[in-house]
């Protein structure tokens, strides 16, 4: 048989069936569903008269609007409807969900791997783009549309067509204080935020090699920011060791035929990709972005572009138009831009380890006195907990930053974590678009340290070089 | 779903490339558990001065006169014309819902981020992929004439302008099929349920442990 990529095998160990143009019907594994994607969904069953087709496929949390204080119940109405709705929509139809309260909930893409609910092989699906974070355990994980998350619920399947395959090959070893997360950003200024579009991205070479599954999943996680539905790593032994012992995954017999299935996981000696693009890792720095696209970045030693020097009159437009927003000159060094706040959670950057790496930098010091909020959301009830085992929280509370509960918050403000008009944050999150994290707030992506960094010293600062 | 056949429509244009899902519509807005209503709120804040809340009246917002939807000569345009990477970020299918709310049945792009590109057709949008020297040139015609008509023909898979030129775009043809019928996609999966059924027993035969479900 001829060589196959990790993508080939997915797609094809998946199919039902495909027409002649190449439209399959792919059976899937795994359905997470949050309350934002999903209640349009429940609906369409319910009008139609169509039951659920497997219900322990699915594994359901409310994420996106719960508040992140100490609360019994969300104050805005309109919110609370619609996580009330996941719980009715859930009770009525046996659906597993780690409902607010419940010390498993948290962001859907921490809680999948984390229960061991996400595994290699698996078809993984939910109505949320990041579902490309699943990736990271040799799955074809892929983000799909409030009809999609109908049609899965009621058949089992997606319909799809096989995308191209591109591999990242990132080699050589990171410098220290460089993370997964400065990795995906320099691979999006590479290829564009557009760039994987209609391609499934394949991460490979020993700097990936070399992550943990923490890391592993930011990566896949910014797949999406770089226009591809699906990111993956092959599985390897530190995938294995991360699943060994979780809620969902298997065990004893099971277990070894699992590992000896996972073991296949990786693309084959040989195997074509439609494209293929190296990065250096000794060359990425830890990155920081300037404009209103995960394209728009550059190293923090760097500066703000010039619009001027800009051939492209499409791309002059988008960076003018992105330094408006952003109420940024031209050349300004990246270190000169102070911050009002500070955003240290995400499905991007809110796992156990992103937590250890960001206290490891904050500790002994002093959140700046502009910087007004400092927040520390984890990823789950479960991350939370194991960081207050550690003692982190108190390092970030000792420091002046918020230690909060489990959920989406400032990632996208439809909480009441937000940032007002002509806020500046530096923020762990995936998306710095217009609006994002708060209408008319001003968002700059970069890792847990360079945030924790920027945090101490009110202004980015190279975490690299940071004393206190 | 409406039917898709052919559209007479005035043209919008929306001249700025990687245009987001969270511009086209705002997470606030997200809220709902509904499926209609998401019109008044698309491109809510390019298109107001004001900061829009759930629940708030359209009537009583403050337009934000410079943005090109609000400019009179582009009242009832049924296709919206706009740069590459349209649609790009996040899964929210509140996008196309907006779109189609507010009237838009066709966007032209010369790229559609994948997931709102696959969203659309199952709402009745169609998104048309033209070469970027083709929108181009529908750019600068649509802001020259005010007036700006295109005709999008899906059977005939052409976008045709008023001076007789047609420019062909590609479909899948299942997509094509279940747009111009109005199909719902879902009844047409369920009458390959006994594959589906045979797939998921051998699954489950081979690789039990992918069918573990949650412990309540
Ligand atoms: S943390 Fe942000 S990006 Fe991730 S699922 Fe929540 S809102 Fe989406």
């Amino acid at each position: 048989m001829a060589a196959q990529t990790l993508y080939d095998k997915l797609w094809q160990s998946h199919v039902v069936r495909s027409e002649d143009d190449g439209t399959a019907l792919i059976y899937i594994d795994r359905h997470l569903v949050h309350e934002v994607t999903s209640p349009q969904a429940f609906e369409g069953l319910r009008l139609h008269g169509r039951p659920l087709w497997r219900v322990s496929s699915i594994l359901a949390t409310a994420d996106h609007n719960v508040p992140t204080r100490p609360v019994k119940e969300i104050a805005d109405p309109i919110s609370r409807l619609q996580v009330t709705t996941l719980d009715q929509n859930c009770a009525a139809n046996g659906i597993t969900e780690f409902a607010m309260g419940d010390h498993r909930q948290g962001i859907v893409h921490v809680i999948g791997p984390e229960q061991g609910a996400t595994l290699p092989g698996m078809t993984v699906v939910c109505g949320d783009s990041h579902t490309s974070t699943h990736g990271a355990f040799a799955a074809l994980a892929m983000g799909i549309g409030t009809s999609e998350v109908e049609h899965v619920m009621a058949t089992q399947c997606l319909i799809s067509k096989k995308a191209r395959a591109m591999l990242v090959r990132v080699d050589g070893d990171l410098r220290p204080g460089v993370t997964a997360k400065d990795v995906a950003l320099a691979i999006i200024g590479v290829i564009g935020t557009a760039g994987g579009t209609g391609y499934a991205i394949e991460f490979g070479g020993s700097a990936i090699r070399a992550l943990s599954m923490e890391g592993r999943m930011t990566l896949c996680n910014m797949a999406i920011e770089a226009g591809a539905r699906n990111g993956m790593v092959a599985a390897d032994d530190t995938t294995i060791d991360y699943l060994r012992g979780r809620p969902y995954a298997p065990t004893a017999a099971q277990w070894d035929a699992a590992v000896a299935v996972w073991r296949t996981l990786h693309s084959d000696a040989g195997a074509v990709f439609d494209r293929t693009v190296v990065l250096d890792a000794a060359t990425i720095e830890p990155l920081v972005t300037w404009g209103t696209s995960p394209e728009m970045v550059t190293g923090v030693n760097g500066r703000v572009p010039d619009p001027a020097a800009e051939s492209d009159p499409v791309r002059r437009q988008g960076m003018e138009k992105a330094l408006a927003y952003m109420d940024l000159q031209p050349n300004t060094p990246i270190t000169d831009i102070r911050i009002d706040k500070v955003f240290i959670g995400s499905c991007t950057n809110s796992r156990i380890e992103d937590l250890r790496a960001a206290a490891a930098v904050v500790r002994g010091g002093r959140v700046a006195a502009n910087v007004t909020l400092a927040l520390v959301v984890p990823g789950s009830g479960l991350v939370k907990l194991q960081a207050e085992q550690e003692g982190l929280h108190q390092v970030f509370l000792d420091a002046g930053f918020e230690w909060r509960n489990p959920g989406c918050s400032m990632c996208l403000g439809m909480n009441d974590d937000r940032l007002s008009a002509g806020e500046r944050c530096a923020s762990t999150s995936n998306r710095n678009f217009e609006g994002r994290q708060g209408a008319g707030g001003r968002t700059h992506l970069v890792s847990p340290q360079m945030a924790a960094a920027a945090a101490l010293a009110g202004h980015f600062v190279d975490v690299r070089t940071l004393q206190h | 779903m409406q039917k898709f056949q052919v559209l007479n429509g005035l043209v919008a244009p929306l001249d700025r490339a990687n245009v987001d899902t969270d511009a086209i519509i705002p997470k606030q807005f997200l809220k709902s558990i509904q499926r209609a209503g998401f019109g008044p709120n698309l491109f809510d804040a390019w298109r107001y001065l004001d900061v829009g809340e759930p629940g708030m009246d359209p009537a009583s917002r403050q337009p934000n006169p410079d943005f090109v939807l609000n400019l009179p000569r582009y009242q009832g345009a049924s296709v919206l014309l706009a740069r590459e990477n349209f649609g790009c970020g996040s899964s929210r299918e509140h996008a196309p819902w907006a779109l189609e709310d507010f009237g838009f049945r066709a966007v032209i792009a010369p790229s559609f981020a994948d997931i709102f590109h696959n969203n659309c057709y199952k709402n009745g949008v169609l998104p048309i992929i033209l070469p970027d020297a083709v929108v181009s040139q529908l750019f600068e015609a649509v802001e020259a004439q005010p007036g700006y008509r295109l005709v999008v023909d899906l059977a005939a898979q052409q976008v045709r302008l008023a001076d007789g030129t047609a420019h062909g775009f590609d479909i899948d043809p299942f997509r094509k099929y279940c747009m111009l019928e109005g199909l719902d996609d879902i009844g047409l999966t369920l009458r390959h349920a006994a594959d589906i059924t045979a797939f998921e027993a051998a699954r489950k035969a081979a690789q039990p442990w992918l069918f573990n479900g949650a412990a309540q």
